[in-house]
């Protein structure tokens, strides 16, 4: 204790106890300094990276931006500089839509399935559980997984990649579709058989849409992880120069994998390309991410009972 | 919430069980709810047939083998996986011994030091480290890291140069940047988020009376931590830490672009290797054969790797999600 003894006054003050930190001594609050410190500095050691990262992605990829750039057919000759990116723009926006579309109603539907109808079943936790695993299944994996069972039979195709992001997004969709649910009120559920509703319609009109902030906040948060994923695709759509707006014929490219291509190049024309890409493409992810974010603070606030 | 008109039973002979209206579609929405359930298990149970059936051809030549021998040579038909395996052994324990206590804590700042209205924008900044893709993290690494880090290497090789264990394993060849440190840092960052995510809510299921508890036994921040946090987090940071585990053996991309693609079994951190995933991105375009059947083999070995490391992990973290329960 480290208290300062005051000279004798006219009425003593019963000492109060100093509920100060640094009554504690100088060794443990040193102690608690530097760990507090260090707290601190791991926060600033995550940050340097994604400063970094970020900050050359925006400097090095900005002079490629043009309209030119996200429209043109990517050069025939890769070593050759000058804009076009238009083909991967088009195939990552085609590719994860196409995983969207069949991603997000499937993984809607185990989400009921696990909170609505199994929530104590033991099916039901088997595949609470393995939703759950699924999401640590390597994209590599996914992608050998499309490769054996489809494109060995129909070839490649954007359809090909847009299977194996779907089967990345699916586990994603469901866990949060089930802990959405989860947040709904069950008077809710109650007034709408009191009145009569049935089980089906209850579920759809009554407690997916009071959950529907949540569940697409965190279908954007899977977008954005799909959108972003290379190695599923790089032998499920392989790669072309031409846009390819037809999703189940021929190959087809994304960005992400135009970066993987021209970042192994050694010449500057291609590296500008993947700067550029790189730009396009972590503009796209962040937008995802941030709008999930700002919906599930909404989600958030509105049930915040 | 608006509740709509069609939910009202016209009349009462709707209630009860005899409801006739709306019993098939009851049923077929349930039908359609389990299909979307079950698709889970479905996917998983083909993800292994499929890969375990396309890879079968190099499991039944190689046999043993397979696994055990360093010895790849695609041109003699040789397909040892050993070294890639140690590869990714290597770089995911570097990416752990860094990233474990960084996310831990900024965890621990998210928690227990930050004020309240700065906790959403930091953990905000930590999702946006997460959804970097991988394939920019390795265009950085490739193009940026890669080219700095050999005389920061060789700075570190000399400073330990005569420490007898650290001099061999601070060493290889400086002067290329692509090392195993490097995927291994490369990764150390990737995974910081998600750890961090994990060991964020088992911080916060911390009951607020214990650590109360310590800080009114005049306590230290710090004495509170390791009396009231870590005590009751070692599961659920056990099983954070697991997670970041498989998600580093499974990256593929941004470790290809760095690791240097040379397959070799040395202590020394700063020469190039191989891990598993990027063997297999890399030479998956230009094989055939028993060639492919070995690399989707390592997609099996991956698969059922992470599998295990995920079941573990979800399992220790379920038992202690349920002593809370209990307690």
């Amino acid at each position: 204790m480290s208290m300062t003894m005051t000279p004798p006054a006219p009425a003593p003050t019963p000492a109060r106890p100093s509920i100060r930190r640094s009554s504690a001594g100088p060794w443990r609050s040193a102690k608690s300094a530097i760990a507090s410190t260090l707290i601190v500095g791991s926060l600033v050691v995550a940050i340097v990276p994604l400063v970094l990262i970020v900050g050359y992605v925006i400097v090095r990829g900005i002079d490629s931006i043009s309209w030119a750039f996200l429209t043109d057919d990517i050069p025939i000759l890769s070593r050759s500089e000058g804009p076009g990116m238009g083909p991967a723009v088009v195939g990552t926006l085609l590719i994860t839509g196409a995983a969207t579309v069949m991603a997000v109603p499937l993984g809607v539907l185990g989400g009921i399935y696990l909170n609505e109808y199994s929530a104590r079943t033991a099916l039901g936790r088997v595949v609470r559980f393995l939703a759950e695993v699924m999401t640590g299944v390597p994209s590599i994996v996914m992608g050998l997984f499309i490769y054996s069972i489809w494109v060995l039979r129909f070839g490649v195709s954007g359809f090909a990649g847009a299977l194996a992001l779907g089967c990345l997004m699916l586990p994603v969709v469901i866990r949060t579709t089930e802990e959405m649910l989860k947040l709904v009120a069950p008077e809710l559920r109650e007034s709408a058989y009191a009145l009569g509703g049935r089980k089906a319609g209850t579920i759809l009109r009554v407690v997916l849409p009071a959950a529907a902030p949540g569940i697409v906040s965190g279908a954007l948060l899977a977008v954005a992880r799909a959108a972003g994923e290379t190695a599923p695709l790089l032998f499920t759509i392989l790669t072309v120069n031409a846009t390819n707006t037809n999703l189940f014929h021929g190959p087809n490219t994304t960005l992400s994998v135009q970066i993987f291509r021209n970042a192994q190049q050694v010449f500057p024309g291609p590296q500008q390309r993947a700067w550029g890409a790189a730009l396009t493409l972590i503009a796209i992810v962040f937008i995802f991410t941030l709008l999930s974010r700002g919906l599930s603070a909404v989600f958030s606030r509105k049930h915040r009972v | 919430m608006a509740i709509h008109s069609e939910l009202l039973p016209a009349s009462p002979e709707h209630l009860g069980d005899s409801r006739p209206p709306g019993r098939g579609v009851d049923r077929a929405f349930r039908l359609l709810a389990f299909a979307g359930g079950i698709l889970v298990l479905v996917i998983l149970a083909l993800i292994a047939y499929s890969t375990i059936s396309k890879a079968w051809p190099a499991f039944r030549d190689e046999g043993i083998d397979y696994f055990t021998s360093d010895v790849w040579d695609p041109a003699h038909a040789a397909f040892g996986t050993l070294a890639f395996s140690f590869g990714t052994l290597v770089i995911s324990v570097i990416a752990l011994v860094i990233s474990v206590p960084v996310s831990i804590g900024i965890a621990l700042f998210i928690t227990e030091v930050s004020p309240r209205w700065l906790r959403r924008p930091v953990v905000t900044l930590i999702d946006l480290l997460a959804a970097v893709p991988s394939v920019v993290y390795g265009l950085w690494g490739l193009l940026v890291l890669v080219p700095a880090l050999p005389g920061f290497y060789q700075d570190w090789h000399d400073l330990f140069a005569d420490v007898p264990v650290l001099g061999s394993v601070f060493d290889g060849n400086p002067i290329a940047g692509k090392a195993f440190m490097t995927a291994g840092l490369i990764l150390a960052v990737m995974i910081t988020p998600i750890i961090t995510a994990v060991t964020r809510e088992t911080f916060a299921t911390v009951p607020q009376a214990q650590k109360d508890a310590a800080l009114a036994m005049g306590a230290t921040r710090w004495e509170m931590i390791r009396a009231a946090v870590f005590p009751h987090s070692r599961s659920g940071m056990t099983a954070a830490i697991l997670i970041g585990l498989g998600r580093a053996m499974g990256e593929t991309i941004a470790v290809a672009l760095v690791i240097g693609s040379s397959p070799q079994i040395t202590e020394k951190l700063f020469s190039s290797g191989d891990a598993l995933p990027s063997v297999i991105v890399n030479q998956f375009g230009e094989s055939t054969g028993t060639y492919q059947a070995a690399l989707i083999g390592m997609g099996v070995v991956l698969f059922f790797l992470t599998l295990m490391i995920g079941v573990i992990a979800r399992t220790v973290l379920a038992r202690s999600e349920r002593k809370l329960g209990a307690a």
